[in-house]
């Protein structure tokens, strides 16, 4: 399966990604600079976390403005899938391409530890690997990941099970409305999380909980 | 022409940052302080004179780019 990961001055954590997606896929990713107009022909496009333009204005928000974006927008109407991991999420939610808005954590303070995260939709094509309601862990690094959409979104996203990872276990660590941790779009195919699944793929890390999440998402055999 | 772009957060959203100020308000003594709500202010100079094209124009950058209208309300002012 072929991916490539969005490259934008500010990210951080792009070198993780990229790890994840080679050791997982068993090939390289392809990588695209904020500026490219074209994406090659991938099935699944990640955008990594970090501090996009310095988080200048609002978190994501000139990193959406990018002509990259533009691109990333064609592909994922026509279905490719998207992944967008803490800063990833917080551009695609600037883009549009997801709804709501991620705001500055509760605490007001960064926060940088691992929380429990609930499997709140097994029926989606970024978690067919995990059980429903199963419990894995990921760590968590970021100051802005306090998910928050009107009444009526809201509604929407719960009634059409678009919210696919919960904070479990009173671990919710930015105030996130619900708890939500991860949403995807309306079709399925665009997933944001605030959590770094790709810094949980194998032993070295300490465990490989998020592991099945690129597994699923790169439509992998068990 | 010069245009100050006021943006505040919607009335439905929280604001930990404007809370957090609020508390600090009260610690530092100042007593009556309700409620305490931050925003941003944008100062932009522009060079045309068509004061309805800049409006049309600054409106335009509010929801392209300078406020993010899911929890954002922003108003304009040309001097």
């Amino acid at each position: 399966m072929k991916s490539a990961v969005v490259l934008l001055p500010g990210l951080n954590r792009d070198r993780d990604m990229i790890a994840a997606l080679t050791k997982i896929s068993g090939q390289a990713p392809a990588t695209v600079w904020q500026t490219d107009t074209e994406i090659p022909d991938v099935d699944l496009i990640a955008i990594p976390g970090g501090f996009s333009f310095g988080d200048y204005l609002r978190c994501g928000a000139i990193a959406a403005r990018m002509p990259v974006m533009r691109a990333v927008a064609e592909k994922a109407a026509k279905g490719v899938t998207v992944i967008g991991v803490c800063n990833g999420f917080q551009i695609l939610v600037e883009a549009g391409l997801l709804p709501g808005a991620l705001m500055r954590n509760a605490s007001l303070k960064f926060v940088c530890r691992q929380v429990k995260l609930q499997i709140a939709n097994a029926n989606t094509m970024f978690t067919r690997r995990y059980q429903p309601g199963q419990v894995i862990r990921s760590p968590v690094a970021h100051h802005d990941g306090n998910y928050f959409a009107d009444a009526e979104t809201l509604a929407r996203l719960e009634g059409e099970g678009q919210v696919v990872f919960r904070y479990a276990e009173g671990t919710n660590p930015n105030g996130s409305i619900n708890d939500i941790a991860g949403i995807v779009n309306d079709k399925g195919n665009v997933l944001g999380l605030m959590p770094h699944p790709e810094n949980l793929i194998e032993a070295a890390h300490g465990g490989n909980d998020g592991r099945a999440l690129f597994e699923s998402a790169l439509g992998l055999a068990a | 022409m010069k245009a100050r772009i006021t943006v505040t957060l919607k009335n439905a959203v929280l604001d930990p940052q404007g809370k957090a100020i609020e508390h600090a308000l009260s610690g530092l003594g100042f007593d009556g302080v309700g409620q305490v709500r931050q925003g941003k202010v944008f100062d932009i100079e522009l060079t045309g004179t068509d004061k309805a094209k800049a409006e049309a124009d600054l409106k335009a950058m509010c929801d392209k780019l300078l406020a993010n209208t899911v929890i954002e309300n922003y108003s304009v002012a040309i001097t």
